[in-house]
């Protein structure tokens, strides 16, 4: 797999096989109905337990820090 | 250079002077789907008969994209060189965000296959070469024009349906009726029959422009061009420079006003530039994702668009109605025949159901990916698509379509569980995978010319004979030459591989090209019972 200079490191290479798909379209669907406060908290649980799941606090922080990076930098590109 | 229609002449049937007044098989629509069925039942000796209210092939490109899969199936009907021909191939497709490209993909496929993996060739080209092809068997086709179906009646051995002609009405029965009259098939309407299933209420605008210019064959994408605020836009080259650009329109668009030359012009100045070009067609569309419940009732068969439509990003479906033509057409023709129990019709509804099922809900998402709905669904969208321009993994979420695949029939009532000695390869349920081959005469051609039209017990090694009424093909392994018709040399190693081919491994392959079964040295007794299983005639 590319997508991956360091080996310990995230991993952003596409990893969800034939099921990226199924994913996304559950994601939508949880949000669905929910006020704006209520799919941040869902947003939160999600991110939350997959951070624990994941277990590596490294490979967590740096998917934080990139993660806000992407968000800070686009900051002026939107409306 | 645009397209000329030729018009059909009406021609006199004989039931309006009292003549033949039966047919095994009535076509209802004389679309690509109605026009393969009647040349796919042909090839099995099975006389049809087409009744389409028109009197030309398709105004407007329409189904435009045509899958790998389409064209093999085309190819067993003997038109699929002459549309690779005439079609614009293409393998690279454009994903751009605002004004940026943030992705792209290669459809290439793995050499050595006959067919790439889509072509583009406007539906009206397709239409015409089927009835070019129709017309090469007089005996057994009636492609009758300017013949509108107003009335039917379903027996429990039949059905006799009413036409009305420029010279008057007259009756017919048939065992058969296919209904292969699209989207407002008339055949649903006078059974009352109503899809289930998911509208959106975005609209798009679709044109067909002449153009000269240097665009490549690629397919171009756009969410949220600049040109088209806030909306989405896809380009395709079809041949004879004409260029397919669709427009999504919001739901508050007005159909009427947005088709206005005047309207569209402006939209397409935007994308194409300074170039001169001139409008072809242009059609507004809803986006669908809905079937009927069962597409068999009675001894009414309903196939393509009449039995479930699909929004168009993923071109899921021209090729959809195609695969269930392939589907349906051996299993007409040996009931028609007598060779099968009636029961093995209803294997039509259970695959096919399965094959729409997988376009509706493939379609539907890459139409709710184009048009998010809630807060949520638009900054999931916002987000996977800037992160797509630099983390891969965002790229595989983009959605603008998930181009047509054809669908597993494995784990449905005619295919026999896997031999679990076999490792690797091709489960039962798959299409078959094409490869090269040599033929006895030296002669390089390609496996999937020697699959379908009849069951095949395809094998390798030594010592498995087929059943009766079975063709054996025996693979040869790569410098082995081939001696008589039942035999094919494996001429890069590529059957073996792509089967997973051990010595003494079979593939009972249907007359469809998809494996019903497959096992490692079996018994006569174990390809019988997968035969009759394969066949309908071990069905409860």
């Amino acid at each position: 797999m590319k997508g991956d200079d360091k080996p310990t490191g995230l991993d952003t290479a596409f990893r969800l096989g034939t099921r990226g798909d199924d994913v996304y379209a559950a994601l939508i669907e949880a949000h669905r109905g929910l006020s704006h406060d209520e799919s941040n908290r869902l947003n939160a649980r999600l991110v939350l337990m997959l951070a624990n799941h994941i277990g590596d606090a490294s490979i967590v922080l740096e998917a934080i820090a990139r993660a806000r990076e992407g968000v800070t930098q686009t900051r002026s590109d939107k409306p | 250079m645009r397209y000329r229609h030729q018009r059909f002449a009406f021609v006199r049937p004989p039931e309006l002077d009292g003549g033949r007044a039966h047919v095994p098989v009535l076509i209802v629509g004389a679309g690509p789907v109605g026009l393969a069925l009647a040349i796919d039942l042909a090839l099995n000796g099975v006389r049809s008969i087409i009744v389409d209210d028109g009197d030309t092939v398709s105004v407007g490109s329409r189904a435009i994209c045509w899958s790998k899969r389409t064209l093999e199936v085309f190819d067993r009907l003997g038109v699929a060189d002459r549309m690779v021909a005439k079609g614009v191939t293409w393998k690279v497709g454009r994903l751009f965000h605002r004004t940026r490209e943030v992705y792209n993909f290669d459809l290439l496929p793995e050499p050595g296959h006959k067919h790439p993996a889509f072509i583009n060739l406007q539906q009206y080209y397709v239409e015409e070469y089927l009835i070019d092809r129709v017309r090469a068997f007089p005996d057994l086709i009636d492609l009758r024009f300017k013949s509108r179906l107003v009335a039917l009646q379903n027996h429990e051995n039949g059905v006799t349906a009413t036409i009305e002609t420029p010279e008057g009405r007259y009756s017919i029965s048939s065992d058969w009726l296919v209904a292969c009259d699209g989207v407002r098939s008339t055949v649903r309407g006078l059974l009352g029959l109503d899809f289930v299933g998911q509208t959106f209420e975005e609209r798009f605008l679709i044109t067909d422009i002449e153009m000269k210019a240097e665009f490549p064959p690629e397919r171009w994408f756009w969410f949220e061009p600049p040109f088209h605020d806030g909306q989405s836009a896809l380009l395709h080259k079809q041949p004879d420079d004409i260029y397919r650009i669709d427009l999504q329109l919001g739901p508050d668009a007005d159909p009427d006003i947005e088709r206005r030359p005047e309207n569209v012009k402006p939209r397409i100045e935007a994308i194409v530039g300074a170039r001169p070009f001139e409008i072809d067609w242009i059609s507004v569309y809803t986006f669908q994702c809905r079937r009927l419940e069962r597409f068999l009732h009675g001894r009414v068969v309903f196939a393509g668009d009449s039995a479930h439509i699909v929004s168009p990003f993923g071109a899921r479906g021209g090729n959809g109605g195609i695969q269930d033509i392939d589907n349906l057409a051996w299993k007409l023709a040996v009931i028609v025949k007598g060779d099968a129990p009636e029961r093995l019709i209803a294997t039509y509804d259970e695959e096919r159901i399965r094959g729409a099922d997988e376009n509706i809900l493939n379609s539907a998402r890459s139409t709710s990916f184009m048009t998010p709905k809630s807060d949520a669904e638009r900054i999931f969208r916002e987000e996977v698509l800037a992160m797509a321009a630099t983390e891969p993994f965002a790229r595989r979420l983009v959605n603008s379509g998930r181009l047509s695949e054809p669908c597993s029939l494995s784990g449905l009532s005619l295919q026999s569980a896997d031999d679990a000695a076999c490792i690797g390869g091709l489960p039962p349920g798959s299409p078959c995978v094409d490869a090269p081959v040599r033929t006895p005469s030296g002669e390089s051609r390609w496996l999937l010319d020697h699959l379908g039209g009849r069951f095949v017990l395809m094998t390798f090694g030594d010592g498995t004979s087929a059943p009766s009424g079975v063709r054996r093909l025996r693979v040869l392994p790569a410098g082995t030459a081939a001696r008589n018709a039942n035999e094919i040399e494996d001429s890069e190693g590529l059957v073996a591989r792509r089967y997973g081919a051990d010595a003494g491994m079979a593939y009972l392959i249907r007359p469809d090209q998809h494996i019903a079964a497959r096992f490692l040295n079996p018994a006569a007794s174990a390809i019988a019972a997968a035969l009759d299983r394969a066949s309908g005639k071990a069905m409860s």
